[in-house]
């Protein structure tokens, strides 16, 4: 394909085009759970997004992975069902569970057919609230997580994004992988991995979307049946995330003939009231499309990458603007000049008031399109519950767009962008780079 | 279970599911232009497709990647759009485009609001005709597909791995060359290799259009008419012949070891049909077999055995994809547990294959598996944009409309019989490549 679909590209989380049938409804259960409902009869199912916020960051001091191994064993027997038994009962009601983890949250996306939804709300139930963590499903599970940490071990893009977060954050859940060194997941026990579930998958920490083939009602006694079981409180969050890196160059010695370069330094935090002009001076510099300066530089003028982008990354506690770009060895110096000098550029120039209308028109006008399925919406409305916007904010969204100037920009440019304290993870063999510092 | 980084991870679905037939309207313009229409008002947004039936397996002899070249050069501009202009109108409409190459096709996408349906239609049906290519900006987009490949191949052990497994594969078949090229021969490509495949192959009775969403065939079909309608086909155009596989008589092996991987597998392809128009019988069943022996890990026999049982493996799947031209493959991948070798993985997929075809298909499995083919159908409604590339990658490897709107009924038809008369035709290792990718500091004992 003619490019690469940037997979961490932030979704501004969305609002709705004044023309948009999306009808969001809050939702509140019998029992005093929240959700957001968008009912839609068309097709016979429901997908339900289940958030847990603070996620693989709630891993206790000297448990880093237990988080992300108790999440791989959500769906590895519960209730009387071991794992097999689990997995047959979920496929006979063609239901669809998938559990996954982040530094910020652990995700629960559901999807089932309206003809069965009792009998699967009754399995992801026993998922959720009864998980049996047999001793077998945690050695089988485990070896899956030590083969994966393996494999990171050996692949350029995760050893530069694991050696930047690293430098990073330190000793910070940020600083190292959500799935843990191997030695750390080697002497997790059972207990630890119930103490993982008790430390994040807790009621204050829950935020839930719906939408499909449902009522309010229907739903409000689904979520009481569903989620009621969870204890009330998690961990304590862990603390904001020092930022430790300054400019320079970290080379990491790897036998590959493409060196691949992950770069940043902070950013902005999502209420910042600057936000939305960062995000939309970021649409200019390197959000990954053609008209990027970023894409025109180094790729279309130069031919020296297939990729390259920045993104803003605010996470809970830290925010970064980071970056990444993949050279041969002997061309990944010049590419990364070249990000240099137009990171400087934009900081001291910004940009064109014809590059603002063109961005603005964009990111205004892709807005819409984020909303066309169940799936899609579900997973919008619980990002914007987790980020603390309201229903509202959905109308108002591209007009924050639209009201940045270039005067707007030209101030966030100034405070953001910083090429002096960019630093880059290089990992290959790069011909004319070293460690600095 | 967690996800296996690092690994090619075969997910299996029973992929039926076309949208229903009153839904989908298919028509062809006087040029021979086809068009597929499928209507889905929930959102204000459409999907614009055209396919070309042609992709890496058409390229001339020593021209590898030319199909994929080309398709990167279909954004260098025209007279009317020069330069980046295309994707620049794309974006300040707030839509989003991308391409791809295949063996079978190359394909074109604009994601759009609605309305802007008719400019997506000028802008493809102008590039399908006027494309004007500078030297400067084939050498440099050279270099953008040079490093592309570094990227998805020269940096992954198990990409370089599966090029060799491909080109074992085939005898005879392009499906052995990759997509993206040899790169000695990646780096001789022109200008002119660029001009004289897009001369040959872009026209609109080699085309065909699908455009998906909030939109009505009768508006298609007058915008479609008024864009695509005046350009000139290119008459007479010889029927996509390949070269085919010979009979394939002997099994073969292969093995690669290198320092970067760190998580060794085993993985067998063999030699399978695909689905052929008016004849999807036997691909509904390879779905089944594939589903069954290594669907999901904790039901599958694969994975119940290996993966529970024995724990021989840390993961063990099927894959099977039956939307292709010519000859497709059927597969198998064991990665084994820590301390168990690859010899031992293999001979406990065999163990596990030899117990199928003696024991013959679980009946609970497989009504699970045809209530999850009927549920599959209801969840692709969701996806729009999946039903284009479903109806555009079956017309452009050879499937009518018909045969994608009949597929959901010959799953369901599919019976216990048909699977195991499928495996028995098809496991056979005298069509088969069997890979060991390796370690490079744990030698291993190949056969």
């Amino acid at each position: 394909m003619i490019r690469f679909a940037c997979a961490c590209i932030l979704a501004l989380v969305a609002a709705l085009p004044v023309r948009a049938a999306v009808d969001i409804q809050e939702v509140t259960s019998p029992g005093g759970i929240d959700a957001w409902l968008v009912e839609s009869h068309e097709i016979p199912f429901v997908a339900l997004e289940i958030r847990f916020q603070g996620g693989a960051s709630l891993d206790a001091p000297g448990k880093r992975g237990a988080i992300n191994l108790m999440t791989g064993l959500l769906e590895e027997g519960a209730g009387e069902m071991d794992a097999r038994a689990f997995a047959t009962a979920r496929d006979a009601l063609a239901a669809s569970f998938e559990f996954d983890v982040y530094n910020d949250a652990l995700s629960v996306s559901a999807q089932f057919l309206t003809e069965n939804r009792a009998a699967a709300v009754d399995l992801l139930r026993l998922a959720l609230t009864e998980p049996r963590f047999d001793q077998d499903a945690v050695e089988r599970v485990r070896a899956q997580v030590v083969s994966a940490i393996r494999s990171d071990a050996k692949d350029p893009d995760k050893i530069a994004s694991h050696t930047f977060n690293e430098l990073a954050f330190g000793d910070h859940p940020y600083g190292t992988p959500v799935n843990g060194r191997e030695e750390d997941v080697t002497a997790l026990t059972r207990a630890d991995v119930i103490e993982a579930k008790s430390r994040v998958m807790t009621r204050d920490r829950l935020f839930v979307s719906a939408v499909g083939d449902i009522t309010a009602q229907e739903l409000g006694v689904l979520l009481d049946d569903l989620l009621a079981g969870l204890p009330e409180r998690g961990a304590p969050m862990p603390g904001k995330a020092e930022y430790r890196l300054s400019g320079g160059v970290t080379v990491v010695p790897f036998d590959t003939p493409q060196s691949v370069a992950v770069f940043g330094h902070e950013g902005i935090d999502r209420d910042d009231p600057d936000f939305f002009a960062a995000y939309v001076l970021n649409g200019v510099l390197g959000s990954g499309g053609f008209s990027s300066r970023l894409m025109e530089e180094v790729r279309e003028k130069r031919g020296l990458t297939y990729g390259v982008y920045s993104y803003l990354y605010p996470m809970d506690h830290a925010a970064l603007m980071l970056g990444q770009v993949a050279s041969a060895n002997n061309r990944v110096a010049e590419a990364i000049d070249v990000i240099r000098a137009e990171w400087a550029s934009v900081a001291q120039e910004g940009i064109t008031q014809a590059e603002l209308d063109a961005v603005k028109t964009y990111l205004t006008g892709a807005y819409p399109l984020r909303f066309d399925g169940n799936g899609p919406i579900a997973n919008i409305m619980v990002g914007m519950q987790m980020q603390g916007q309201g229903v509202d904010y959905i109308a108002t969204r591209n007009d924050k767009i639209n009201a940045v100037t270039l005067s707007d920009i030209r101030r966030v440019a100034a405070r953001l962008l910083d090429a002096d304290a960019l630093h880059f993870v290089v990992v290959g063999q790069p011909v004319g780079l070293e460690t600095t510092n | 279970m967690p996800r296996l980084p690092g690994l090619l991870l075969f997910t299996l679905s029973l992929l039926a599911a076309p949208a229903h037939a009153d839904e989908v309207t298919s028509f062809a313009l006087d040029n021979g232009m086809d068009v597929v229409v499928i209507e889905d008002h929930r959102a204000p947004v459409v999907v614009h497709m055209v396919w070309y039936k042609v992709g890496a397996a058409d390229e001339p002899p020593g021209r590898s990647g030319i199909a994929h070249f080309t398709e990167h050069l279909m954004f260098k501009g025209t007279d009317a759009y020069p330069g980046k202009a295309v994707s620049e109108i794309v974006e300040a409409n707030g839509g989003s485009d991308n391409a791809f190459t295949s063996y079978d096709y190359t394909a074109y996408f604009q994601r759009v609001a609605a309305d802007r349906l008719d400019l997506m239609m000028a802008l493809e049906a102008d590039r399908m005709v006027n494309l004007t290519l500078s030297e400067a900006d084939v050498l440099t987009e050279r270099d953008v597909i040079l490093e592309e490949r570094n990227q998805r191949t020269e940096n992954s052990a198990s990409a370089l791995f599966g090029e060799q497994r491909s080109a074992a594969q085939y005898l005879n078949h392009p499906y052995g060359i990759p997509i993206i090229g040899w790169r000695a021969e990646m780096e001789t490509l022109s200008r002119q290799d660029a001009l004289d495949f897009y001369k040959a192959n872009y026209t609109p009775d080699n085309a065909i259009l699908v455009v998906a969403g909030d939109v009505t065939p009768d508006a298609v079909r007058a915008l479609a008419q008024e864009r695509y309608g005046p350009l000139a086909p290119s008459g007479a155009r010889a029927a996509r012949a390949r070269p085919q596989e010979p009979p394939q008589l002997a099994e073969r092996r292969i093995a690669f070891a290198d320092p970067r991987v760190a998580q060794p597998y085993v993985i067998r392809s063999y030699l399978a049909p695909e689905r052929d128009a008016g004849d999807q019988d036997e691909a509904a069943a390879l779905v089944y077999l594939a589903n069954l022996l290594g669907g999901d890990g904790a039901t599958s026999l694969l994975g119940q055995k290996l993966q529970f049982e024995t724990r021989t493996a840390v993961y063990a799947s099927a894959f099977y994809s039956g939307t292709s031209l010519d000859d497709t493959t059927f597969g198998l991948i064991v990665v084994p547990a820590e301390g168990v070798g690859l010899q031992q993985a293999e001979d406990a997929m065999d163990g596990v294959l030899a117990e199928f075809l003696q024991t013959g298909v679980d009946p609970e499995m497989f009504a699970s598996l045809k209530m999850q083919l009927r549920a599959s159908n209801i969840y692709a409604k969701d996806d729009v944009e999946g039903l284009a590339r479903m109806y555009g990658e079956a017309l452009a490897s050879g499937l009518t409309v018909q045969d994608v709107q009949d597929w959901p009924d010959v799953l369901d038809q599919v019976t216990p019989e048909d699977v195991m008369a499928a495996a028995h035709a098809v496991l056979d290792r005298k069509k088969a490549v069997t890979g060991w990718l390796m370690r490079e500091d744990v030698p291993e004992v190949t056969q």
